[in-house]
């Protein structure tokens, strides 16, 4: 393992000194990110974590139009009630809290303690489980939560911004997660600095179809086919799951070790798939957002846009990572 | 049983832990996201920080300190989980410490693991050697035979219960997710929970 870190220890809080060297924007205290100019009165906070490792989510969409605060974990593992209470209370401007969390054992049962815990403030939680790659049966956990996060977290941000109610904003954000699909594949595994060594071995032959976001290894093991192939895999199994109609917005997400270049590749597929479905892509977003550590490939995430949800989109947002319309 | 007992028992699962953290992290790499050794190794070095700072007056005093701990250091499904566990064996342990009181507060602590992880017996996670440990406990107390023995059964059982994974697809947690893949792999909770019942007869021998 070569890895630009000082050690697998302390690998998540010196990323954070980073983040606020970097980003004044931001304040950073006890492993939470924090918006500097928070809370506001009035508004809705918007709360949201998960392992880290899969950067920017979440604390790079902490700012203007998204997230008040971003609880990060250490690698790959959820975080801490005591995190959650600490961000909860601390961006509660008296309109209550909502916490966006993703479909993971681990990150459901933190946020639930912590919500129980937190009394002094109105808590409101969205699951998302956008991942058509997992049957969402009696017999597993359900569904994964993956790149519908930052569809959620982009559109109840915007509600929550203009000052509405907190049923509102969570109304916004569960509905979001109903009209996303997500499908990843991974041409190659990771290395989690505490592990040491590639969380699966992967033949250069081989890819793995329907994985999550944590190196995991996916639903089936297939050949090494085109881009298109693996575009359309992914597209069939999003449009098989809720059909492609009307406006989309469309994300190719990479994985972390996948260049732009491939991603563009990916997306003329996939803008191509929708059209021929007699849909339109009406959004798009093409890059690393929501990442599995230098894992090569990508996922693909579908929304349906109505007219109010693609204002909600276009509503300016200023993070570190995504920032436009301001 | 009494306090000292308690604490060198959790004394004993962060030296198992940390002995087998590379092969925990290692079943959890085949099946999950491979931060399983890391995560109960940080979470019970910080459990003995929390004992040593504490003090604690009574044998359900450790517990309890040892579960808020972990709930509150570790993250990911285990810290909750096996916080939960001590925490509520904690709050359910009666005074004095027999092995029969031992064996009721163990059961609640299986039963709150349970119903936290919304798991059962065959789902593939640390209930199947959990439960069997309990049954042990309790038969043990019904057939009158000594701690020492008592708490070597329940190692065993949850050795065996932690074999009995390896066949089984996953229907919890993240390893769920895999479908008929996860056949064949020893769940890594279920092998974290043996450890913290060897460390249990280890420490009562």
């Amino acid at each position: 393992m070569k890895k630009l870190i000082n050690s697998a220890d302390s690998v998540v809080e010196d990323a954070l000194n980073g983040m606020a060297a970097a980003h004044p924007s931001l304040r950073i205290r006890d492993q939470v990110v924090y918006r500097a100019d928070g809370p506001r009165q009035g508004k809705v906070g918007l709360v949201s974590g998960g392992g880290s490792g899969h950067e920017p989510l979440h604390a790079g969409f902490v700012g203007y139009g998204m997230l008040d605060a971003a609880c990060p974990g250490e690698v790959f593992t959820s975080p801490v009630p005591d995190q959650i209470i600490d961000a909860t209370r601390a961006v509660d401007g008296g309109a209550g809290v909502l916490h966006i969390v993703k479909n993971y054992t681990g990150d459901v049962l933190n946020f639930e303690m912590a919500a129980e815990l937190v009394e002094d403030v109105e808590v409101t939680s969205v699951l998302i489980d956008d991942d058509v790659a997992v049957q969402d049966s009696l017999y597993t956990a359900g569904r994964r939560g993956t790149g519908a996060t930052l569809f959620v977290e982009k559109t109840a941000g915007a509600l929550a911004e203009r000052g509405a109610a907190l049923n509102e904003v969570a109304a916004v954000a569960a509905e979001v997660n109903e009209r996303s699909r997500s499908f990843g594949i991974a041409l190659s595994s990771c290395t989690a600095p505490a592990a040491g060594k590639p969380t699966f071995d992967l033949p250069e032959t081989d890819v793995e179809l329907g994985i999550g976001i944590h190196g995991e290894p996916g639903r089936a093991r297939v050949t090494m086919v085109s881009a298109r192939e693996l575009a359309g895999v992914a597209m069939e199994a999003v449009h098989s799951d809720l059909p492609l109609q009307g406006d989309l917005l469309v994300m190719v997400n990479g994985m972390g070790g996948t260049p732009l270049m491939e991603l563009y590749v990916v997306f003329a597929e996939v803008a191509a798939f929708v059209k021929g479905k007699g849909a339109r892509v009406a959004r798009s977003l093409v890059g690393n957002y929501v990442t599995s550590l230098e894992m090569q490939g990508f996922s693909v995430t579908v929304c349906r846009l109505d007219d109010a949800l693609t204002r909600l989109w276009d509503a300016p947002v200023e993070t570190p990572a995504l920032r436009w319309g301001r | 049983m009494e306090t000292a007992l308690f604490v060198a028992w959790f004394e004993e699962c962060a030296r198992l832990v940390r002995a087998d953290r590379d092969r925990l992290t290692r079943l959890d790499a085949a099946i999950g996201d491979a931060d399983h050794g890391t995560n109960l190794d940080r979470g019970f070095t910080e459990v003995l920080k929390a004992l040593a700072d504490s003090a604690p007056g009574s044998e359900a005093e450790v517990l309890t300190t040892a579960g808020a701990t972990l709930i509150r250091r570790v993250g990911g499904a285990s810290g909750p989980l096996y916080g939960s566990l001590f925490r509520q064996m904690g709050k359910a342990l009666e005074s004095p410490v027999t092995l029969a009181a031992f064996a009721a507060a163990f059961e609640e602590g299986v039963v709150a693991v349970e119903r936290l992880g919304k798991a059962a017996l065959g789902d593939k996670t640390m209930v199947d050697a959990l439960a069997p440990a309990s049954r042990a406990l309790a038969l043990a107390v019904r057939d009158g035979v000594g701690v020492r023995q008592a708490l070597d059964q329940a190692a065993r059982a949850a050795a065996e219960g932690s074999k009995a994974t390896i066949p089984m697809q996953a229907r919890k947690g993240r390893a769920s997710y895999l479908g008929e893949r996860s056949i064949g792999h020893e769940d890594p909770g279920a092998a974290s929970a043996t450890l913290i019942m060897a460390a249990l007869a280890g420490v009562a021998g």
